[in-house]
């Protein structure tokens, strides 16, 4: 343990944190300001946030591009979540040398960047007339190959002689899974319903790509199309800001333990 | 053993959507863009051109700059935010550390935020009239405000201070969980025996910790040479491409300009040899130290 003078240790932490906070406090102090008052420097709360916020609902489709948000990322975690966990389960209480081998090798999938796929993806979609739905926006992170090691991992934790009673008892494997594993996994499931949602709701690059239609446009799109043109409303563009984070910020505080748990899980 | 032999059916079974979906999601994909790298041409008038998309790759200025510019944040990003992180958790980690939960909720907030989010955020506060730059001329600092986004090296910088702050508090969580995994009776001990902090540091916590530090390693430079949302958003690759990273550069050359999708798979070919080269020299690096 480093043991910096008890003081200094404390100023330290504490500037970090006011860092930390700082752009996230501006973003919510500008939403509800005047551009200008924004440009001024101004960092107490203002009046302007209704105004902010009608003009922005005014000039963009926010109410689309929410339910759009939600949808994807609501489906994404459901299906991703289901096939995830069986792989994993599958991997570790049925384990042999061939499934070892198919484990190693979707591991190595964890190293294939997003852009070299991109584009085969997209002439794949469009081909399929996937463009603009809902289909498109999850099948390519539906199966990720963190989720399945974290299952695995958690499965490995799982006595083995629940499973051999539920199989005298008569439950099919499929049902052991469901009734056995799954209700007893709980704070697995909600680390990863945790990461896969925020990962689903912040996801830029490939809604980008395939989202050709205004009508299927994201929220972190639409956020980032407010900032093109010469002048920038600063109280508005802190409006979609905020939106755009607020639900990943409720995500954060209601899971917080199991996000962290979640990105550090697969490492024990 | 009908049972046995059914039971290792239904354990494919299980495995099989995951498995499938990453099989022609993944895999399949990188072959296709694989064989889409050694083509020229546009839509389905795709002619083979060899090596081509690769040497013109070193020829062109921007996509070099592109490299150049996530090496950049790489070597100098990286390893700032993961010593930085280790403080941190180090510091944390200290029993005697009051208010604890509340230090680590601040630090670890800036992951809550998405992308896309944060790079606007942080291109408003940086802006002329942004209000880093009315602070500086309030106090005194600066006459008028500066351009930070307009001048190359600031413009890095930039993105350099909004990529420590938004993945500092993630990469802090890993050492956390590390350094739980630590029996404290260590420290203790070597404590009593007089051990200084900064050789309790390198002797006890960082080879503990190695496994952790490599993991955030190969995962920080995984996620630094595929930067896209803040090179699209921060700075949109400007001024004058000199802060445009790799994936950015390949997007537009897919969906912005005319399309151009062979060389645009060339160039996406680039990064996944070097995330795979880089993945085994540190794998390589961690073992040797044991």
């Amino acid at each position: 343990m480093i043991k910096f003078k008890s003081g200094m240790r404390y100023i330290f932490l504490s500037i970090v944190s006011f860092l930390s906070v700082f752009p996230l406090l501006w973003m919510v102090m500008a939403a509800t300001n005047k551009s200008i008052d924004v440009s001024r420097g101004r960092l107490l709360p203002g009046t302007e946030l209704v105004t902010n916020f009608k003009n922005l609902l005014a000039s963009q489709n926010v109410m689309g591009a929410m339910i759009n948000s939600f949808k994807y990322a609501i489906v994404l975690t459901i299906l991703s979540l289901f096939i995830c966990s069986l792989a994993g389960y599958g991997f570790e209480i049925y384990h042999d040398k061939g499934k070892d081998f198919v484990m190693s090798i979707i591991l190595l999938a964890m190293m294939v960047p997003f852009a070299a796929t991109m584009i085969p993806l997209f002439q794949m979609f469009s081909k399929a007339k996937l463009l603009n739905s809902t289909a498109g926006f999850i099948l390519p992170t539906i199966s990720v190959p963190f989720l399945i090691m974290l299952f695995r991992q958690s499965a490995r934790s799982f006595p083995h002689d629940i499973i051999e009673a539920a199989r005298i008892e008569g439950l099919n494997e499929f049902q052991i899974f469901y009734k056995m594993f799954f209700p007893t996994m709980r704070s697995t499931y909600a680390a990863a319903m945790t990461i896969t949602f925020m990962n689903a709701w912040n996801s830029y690059l490939w809604p980008k790509v395939i989202m050709t239609d205004e009508k299927s446009m994201t929220m972190p799109m639409l956020v980032a199309n407010l900032t093109e043109g010469y002048v920038t409303d600063y109280g508005m563009l802190m409006v979609g800001v905020l939106l755009c984070t607020i639900p990943t910020i409720i995500v954060f505080f209601l899971l917080q333990k199991s996000f962290a748990e979640g990105i550090t899980g697969a490492v024990k | 053993m009908m049972l046995k032999e059914k039971q290792n059916l239904t354990g494919w079974g299980f495995l099989a959507p995951a498995t499938l979906m990453i099989a022609v999601m993944s895999f399949y994909p990188m072959f296709r863009a694989l064989i889409l790298s050694f083509k020229t041409g546009i839509g389905t008038g795709m002619t083979w051109s060899g090596l081509y998309n690769y040497t013109r790759m070193f020829q062109d200025g921007v996509f070099m700059q592109a490299l150049k510019n996530n090496f950049i944040y790489l070597i100098i990003q990286v390893p700032i935010m993961l010593i930085l992180a280790l403080v941190l958790a180090t510091m944390l980690n200290d029993r005697s550390l009051k208010c604890k939960g509340l230090f680590r909720t601040a630090i670890f907030l800036p992951c809550a935020t998405s992308l896309v989010s944060y790079a606007i955020i942080f291109r408003s506060l940086f802006a002329v009239d942004g209000f880093f730059n009315t602070f500086l001329v309030k106090a005194g600092i600066l006459e008028t405000g500066y351009n930070f986004l307009g001048n190359p090296t600031s413009a890095r910088i930039v993105i350099i201070l909004a990529l420590i702050w938004r993945w500092t508090g993630y990469n802090m969580v890993f050492y956390l969980s590390g350094l739980q995994n630590i029996e404290y009776s260590v420290y203790e001990a070597a404590k009593i025996d007089g051990a200084s902090p900064f050789t309790i540091f390198w002797k006890i916590t960082a080879p503990l910790l190695k496994p952790t530090i490599l993991l955030t390693a190969i995962i920080s430079t995984n996620g630094t040479l595929q930067l896209f949302d803040e090179s699209v958003n921060l700075t949109n690759g400007g001024p004058a491409n000199s802060t445009i990273t790799m994936s950015h550069y390949i997007y537009n050359m897919s969906f912005k300009y005319v399309p151009n999708f062979g060389y645009a798979a060339a160039m996406s070919f680039l990064i996944l040899i070097l995330v795979a080269v880089l993945a085994f020299v540190q794998m390589k690096v961690g073992d040797k130290r044991d």
